[in-house]
C-alpha cells in the first residue's frame, strides 16, 4: 500500500494500516509466563522497600512480586488492587522510571531496576482475564455519595466507597467513563480498549451508578448535589487548557494537544485520522510527548517539540524524552513561541530563544521560524469554572491531607485538586484516601 | 600449564574428571562421545547379574529442584542399574577401552550379596580390559529393596565382606562407592578399608522426594499417581558430600584411603574443593546431564589456570591441602573475634541485612531514616548472616579484631593466644589453660 508520507498539509492515511498497527502496538508488551518468573526473581524483597515509599498508592511491591514468583499471580493482583484499584492501568501508564523503578535498589546497583510496572501488569492482566473481582461490599450503610467525574480519582473514590457499603452515583461530563485513561494517554500505552475493560471490571463491585453527559455547571450544581447526597467528591480533572496568547492562535490546525490525543484515542481507524506533514508541539510535559510521538507514528515527516526552558526542566520524564527522540521527534529547548505565521493559514511558528536571567525566564531578540502545517499546544491544563464556594490554592481546588475542600461535606482529588503530581496513580491515591475520610465522616455522623 | 594427569589408586587418567556411573555412561555411544569431549575417565553404568535384564519404569525417572531462571539445582532419579544385557555391555566396554587406552574405564558392579555371584562376575568383566571396579553399595532406590545397593552400604559388615570377596577375586583396584544415607560415614568407610578396598568413592545419591504435585497429591517424579524416594544429586548436595569426604580424609584410621569425590561437582572450582578436602579425583554426573559432555573443557581449563596461579604443577600437590583445617567445633579459637563491616559505597540500601539481623539474629544493625545501615559493634556477634543475605558481593565483610582491641559486645580485650572450648572456664571438663 502506498504511504503518503510527504503529502503536504494535514492529511489522513500517511502510513498504511499495517504500519499504523505496528506503530501503535503495546509499548511494553505483556510478559510470557517464564519471562515474568525471571523478572520477578530479580526482586530482592527489600526491608521497608524504597519502591513502596515511591509509589503514590503505596502498593506492597516486594510482596506482590514474591507472589508472582511463587506462582500466585492472582494473589499478587489482589495485593496491588487493594491499594490501587486501577493497578492495571497504572502498570501501563505510570512513569515508573521516576517512581518505583527509580527507587528500586537494583537501579542503584546496576542501572537496571526490577521491571515493576510490567510485573504489575502481568499480575493484574491474569486476574482480569479470569474476570475475577476480588473485592466485596460490606453491609449497605444507606448513605449516598455523589462523585463528579469518572476519571481515575472519581473511580478510585467510588470503588472504595462502594466497598464500605455506600451507594455512589458518578456524574460524568462525557459519554464515556475513564477520564484521561480513556481520552488522554498515548494509545500505545493502553491498547485493546483497556480503559473501558478496566472500568467495567471495576464496576463489578456493585453499588456504583454512572450518569453520563452530566457536568458541573451544566445542569448540575454543587449545592444541588449536597442537597441530594450525604457527601460529594469532586474529581472532574482539568477541563480547560492554557492558551499561547498569540495572534493567529485561532488558525486552522492550531489545536490543543489534549484534543488531538482524545480524538486519536477515540478513532476507530487511525489511518483516517489526519496529521500534518510538519508538526510543531509546544510544551514540555507528557502531553507534549504523547502528541508528538503519536504524530510521528501517524506518519508526520517532521515533528518538533519546542520547550521554553532547558531540557532538564521538562516535566516529561527522561524515559519519555528518550522515547520521543527514539521515534524521531526533535526536541528544541530554550525557545518560546512569539508568532504564528501564515496570516490565518498556518505556515509556521516563530520562536525566540530564551535565557534565564536572575532566575527569571527572558525572551531574547534572536528568533527562528519552524515551518508547520499543524501545531499542538501542550502548555498545561487548567481548572474549568468551579463553584464559587470552593476555595482555591493557586489554580486548583484547595484540599487538606484527607481531600477535604473548604466546603463541609465536599471532598476533591485528582488533577482538579491542589497538591500531588498530575498522574493517574496520584489521582487514584487521592480518590481512595478521600473515600476513606468520607467513610469515616459518614460513619461518625450516623 | 599444570599437568592434570592423575593416578588414582593406581589408575592413571589424563585429568581427574571422571564421569560417574549413571545414565551418561550406560553405553558405548555415550562413552565414546564423553572421551572425545575430553573426560579423563568413565565409570560404566552399573552392571548386574547375567540373566533377564533389569526393568525400569516407563514413566518419568527424574525429578528436579530449580533455582532462578529454571537453573537446575538438584536432580533425583529412580532409574535402576543398566537394563541392557551383561554381554552387550562387556562387548562395548572392550571396544571402547581398546580405542581409548589412555582413559580410565571402571566397571561399576552390583550383584546380590552372595560370594559366588561376585566371584563369578568380576573375572568376566575384567576381560574387557577395564582398569578397575567400583562396587555400587550406594543406590538408595529400587535395587536396595532387593538387598543390593545402599542396603549393603548401610551395613558395614556387608561392605567389608563383599569387598573382601572382590579383593580375593581380582588384582584390579577395587573402589567402594558409599551411600550417604547413613548416620556416620566413617563406619562404612572403615569397613571398606578393612575389607581391603583400594579406594572409596562418595557420595552416592541421597534419599529424596523432590516435590509434591499439589493437584494430584503425588510425589515427583510421579508414576501413575504414585512416587517413591529417588536418589538426590546435583549442586544442592555438594555441601553434604564435601563434609563426608572431609570426615573420611581427616579421620585417623581412614586418613590416606584414596577418595573419589562425588556430589554436585559442576565446575572446576567444585572439583578443586573436593580435591582440597582429600579427594584424589572427582566424578561428575548431574552437570553433564544438565549441560552435556562439553563442560569438561571448562573444568580442565579452569583447574589448570587455578593450579598455575597457585604454583601447583600436579593434582596430587593439591590433594588434601584443606584437610588439616577441618576440625571439631571444640577446637575452634574462641579468641578469634570478628565484626561485620558494611561498605557504604557498595551498599544499595536494600535493607536485607537489617531485616535478617533485626528479625532473626542479634539486632546489631541500625537503620537510619535515609536508609543507612550500620553495624553496632556492641551487639554484633559476628554471625555472618548479614554477609550471607547481602545481594552485593563484598559489600559486607567480616573484619578481624586485632589482639589488644576491645570487643565492644563483651567488653573484653581480644587475646593474642588462641583458646578454645577445651580450656574454656564454662566447660566442666575443661583442662586448665597452660
Amino acid at each position: 500500500m502506498t504511504e503518503h508520507l510527504r503529502a503536504s498539509g494535514v492529511a489522513a492515511g500517511r502510513v498504511s494500516q499495517d504500519t499504523v498497527e505496528a506503530n501503535f502496538s503495546d509499548l511494553h508488551p505483556a510478559y510470557a509466563p517464564h519471562e515474568a518468573m525471571v523478572a520477578a526473581d530479580r526482586c530482592y524483597f527489600c526491608h521497608d522497600a524504597p519502591c513502596i515509599t515511591a509509589c503514590p498508592t503505596a502498593i506492597d511491591i516486594p510482596l506482590f512480586i514474591r507472589q508472582i514468583a511463587t506462582g500466585t499471580p492472582e494473589g499478587a493482583a489482589e495485593t496491588i488492587l487493594e491499594q490501587n484499584i486501577l493497578g492495571g492501568m497504572c502498570a501501563r501508564v505510570c512513569p515508573t522510571e521516576t517512581l518505583c523503578e527509580q527507587a528500586c535498589v537494583r537501579e542503584a546497583a546496576e542501572g537496571k531496576p526490577v521491571e515493576i510496572g510490567r510485573l504489575q501488569r502481568h499480575a493484574t492482566d491474569i486476574l482480569m482475564e479470569k474476570d475475577v473481582h476480588p473485592f466485596t461490599r460490606t453491609e449497605a450503610t444507606g448513605k449516598t455519595v455523589a462523585v463528579v467525574g469518572a476519571g481515575p480519582a472519581g473511580l478510585a473514590c467510588a470503588h472504595r466507597l462502594a466497598m464500605h457499603g455506600h451507594d455512589v452515583v458518578i456524574f460524568e461530563a462525557r459519554a464515556k467513563g475513564g477520564g484521561l485513561n480513556e481520552f488522554g494517554i498515548a494509545a500505545y500505552k493502553s491498547t485493546e480498549d483497556f480503559a473501558q475493560r478496566e472500568l467495567d471490571w471495576l464496576l463489578q463491585i456493585g453499588g456504583i451508578e454512572i450518569r453520563y453527559e452530566q457536568a458541573l455547571g451544566d445542569g448540575l450544581s454543587l449545592s444541588g448535589l449536597q442537597d441530594d447526597f450525604d457527601a460529594v467528591f469532586l474529581g472532574m480533572g482539568l477541563g480547560g487548557v492554557n492558551a499561547l496568547s498569540l495572534e493567529g492562535e485561532e488558525a486552522d490546525h492550531v489545536t490543543d494537544a489534549v484534543a488531538f490525543i482524545a480524538d486519536l484515542r477515540q478513532a476507530e481507524d487511525l489511518t483516517a485520522l489526519p496529521v500534518g506533514r510538519r508538526v510543531v508541539v509546544i510544551g514540555g510535559g507528557m502531553t507534549a510527548v504523547d502528541a508528538a510521538v503519536q504524530s510521528k507514528l501517524l506518519g508526520a515527516e517532521e515533528v518538533t517539540i519546542v520547550y521554553r526552558r532547558g531540557q532538564e526542566a521538562m516535566s516529561a520524564s527522561k524515559y519519555e524524552q528518550d522515547l520521543a527522540q527514539q521515534k524521531g521527534v526533535r526536541i528544541v529547548c530554550n525557545a518560546a513561541p512569539v508568532g504564528i505565521e501564515g496570516n490565518g493559514a498556518l505556515s509556521g511558528v516563530t520562536f525566540a530563544y530564551t535565557e534565564a536571567r536572575d532566575g527569571k525566564l527572558v525572551v531574547t531578540d534572536e528568533t527562528f521560524t519552524l515551518p508547520a502545517d499543524q501545531v499542538f499546544k501542550a502548555i498545561g491544563q487548567t481548572l474549568a469554572e468551579t463553584p464559587e464556594a470552593l476555595k482555591l490554592d493557586g489554580r486548583k481546588i484547595a484540599v487538606d491531607g484527607a481531600g477535604r475542600t473548604s466546603v463541609a461535606g465536599v471532598w476533591a482529588g485528582g488533577d482538579c485538586a491542589a497538591g500531588g503530581d498530575d498522574l493517574t496513580v496520584t489521582a487514584v491515591a487521592e480518590g481512595r484516601d478521600a473515600a476513606l475520610d468520607i467513610h469515616a465522616t459518614l460513619a461518625g455522623a450516623s | 600449564m599444570a599437568d592434570l594427569t592423575t593416578t588414582f589408586c593406581g589408575i592413571t587418567s589424563p585429568n581427574p574428571f571422571w564421569l560417574a556411573s549413571a545414565p551418561p555412561t550406560d553405553k558405548e555411544y555415550n562413552v565414546r562421545r564423553a572421551f572425545e569431549a575430553g573426560w579423563g575417565g568413565v565409570v560404566w553404568k552399573t552392571l548386574g547379574e547375567d540373566g533377564p535384564p533389569i526393568v525400569n519404569v516407563n514413566g518419568p525417572r527424574y525429578g528436579a529442584v530449580w533455582g532462578a531462571d529454571r537453573r537446575l539445582l538438584g536432580l533425583n532419579n529412580i532409574e535402576l542399574i543398566t537394563d541392557r544385557p551383561l554381554q552387550v555391555n562387556l562387548d562395548e566396554m572392550t571396544r571402547v577401552k581398546k580405542d581409548y587406552p589412555d582413559r580410565a574405564l571402571i566397571a561399576s558392579v552390583m550383584v546380590p550379596c552372595e560370594e559366588a555371584a561376585w566371584k563369578e562376575i568380576l573375572p568376566r568383566i575384567a576381560e574387557t580390559g577395564c582398569d578397575g571396579f567400583e562396587l555400587n553399595f550406594g543406590c538408595p532406590h529400587g535395587m536396595a529393596e532387593r538387598g543390593m545397593g545402599s542396603a549393603v552400604g548401610q551395613v558395614p559388615e556387608y561392605i567389608e565382606m563383599v569387598t573382601r570377596w572382590c579383593k580375593e577375586t581380582t588384582d584390579l583396584p577395587v573402589i567402594v562407592k558409599l551411600t550417604p544415607n547413613v548416620t556416620n560415614i566413617l563406619g562404612p568407610a572403615q569397613a571398606a578399608k578393612d575389607g581391603g578396598a583400594d579406594a572409596v568413592s562418595l557420595i552416592n545419591t541421597i534419599n529424596s522426594i523432590t516435590s509434591v504435585n499439589l493437584d494430584t497429591m503425588s510425589p515427583e517424579p510421579m508414576i501413575d499417581g504414585k512416587g517413591t524416594h529417588g536418589g538426590y544429586c546435583g549442586p544442592a548436595v555438594k555441601p553434604i558430600a564435601l563434609n563426608m569426604v572431609a570426615e573420611i580424609a581427616r579421620n585417623p584410621t581412614t586418613h590416606g584411603l584414596p577418595i573419589s569425590g562425588i556430589g554436585g561437582v559442576t565446575t572446576w572450582r567444585d572439583a578443586a574443593e573436593f580435591i582440597a578436602l582429600g579427594a584424589g579425583n572427582v566424578q561428575v554426573c548431574t552437570a553433564a546431564m544438565t549441560y552435556g559432555f562439553k563442560i569438561v573443557q571448562e573444568m580442565v581449563s579452569g583447574l589448570s589456570q587455578w593450579m598455575d596461579e597457585q604454583g601447583h604443577t600436579r593434582v596430587e600437590d593439591v590433594v588434601g591441602r584443606a584437610v588439616p583445617n577441618v576440625t571439631d567445633w571444640q577446637y575452634l579459637n574462641l579468641n578469634y573475634v570478628t565484626k561485620a563491616r558494611i561498605d557504604q559505597d557498595a551498599c544499595i540500601k536494600c535493607g536485607r541485612c537489617y531485616a535478617a539481623c533485626e528479625d532473626t539474629s542479634h539486632q546489631a544493625i541500625s537503620m537510619s531514616p535515609d536508609r543507612v545501615f550500620e553495624v553496632m559493634d556492641d551487639e554484633c556477634v559476628a554471625c555472618n548472616l548479614c554477609v550471607n543475605v547481602c545481594p552485593v558481593e563484598d559489600c559486607i565483610t567480616m573484619e578481624t579484631l586485632t589482639p589488644g582491641a576491645v570487643d565492644e559486645r563483651t567488653g573484653k580485650t581480644v587475646e593474642e593466644e588462641p583458646a578454645n572450648w577445651t580450656v574454656h572456664p564454662n566447660n566442666p571438663s575443661a583442662t586448665a589453660a597452660e
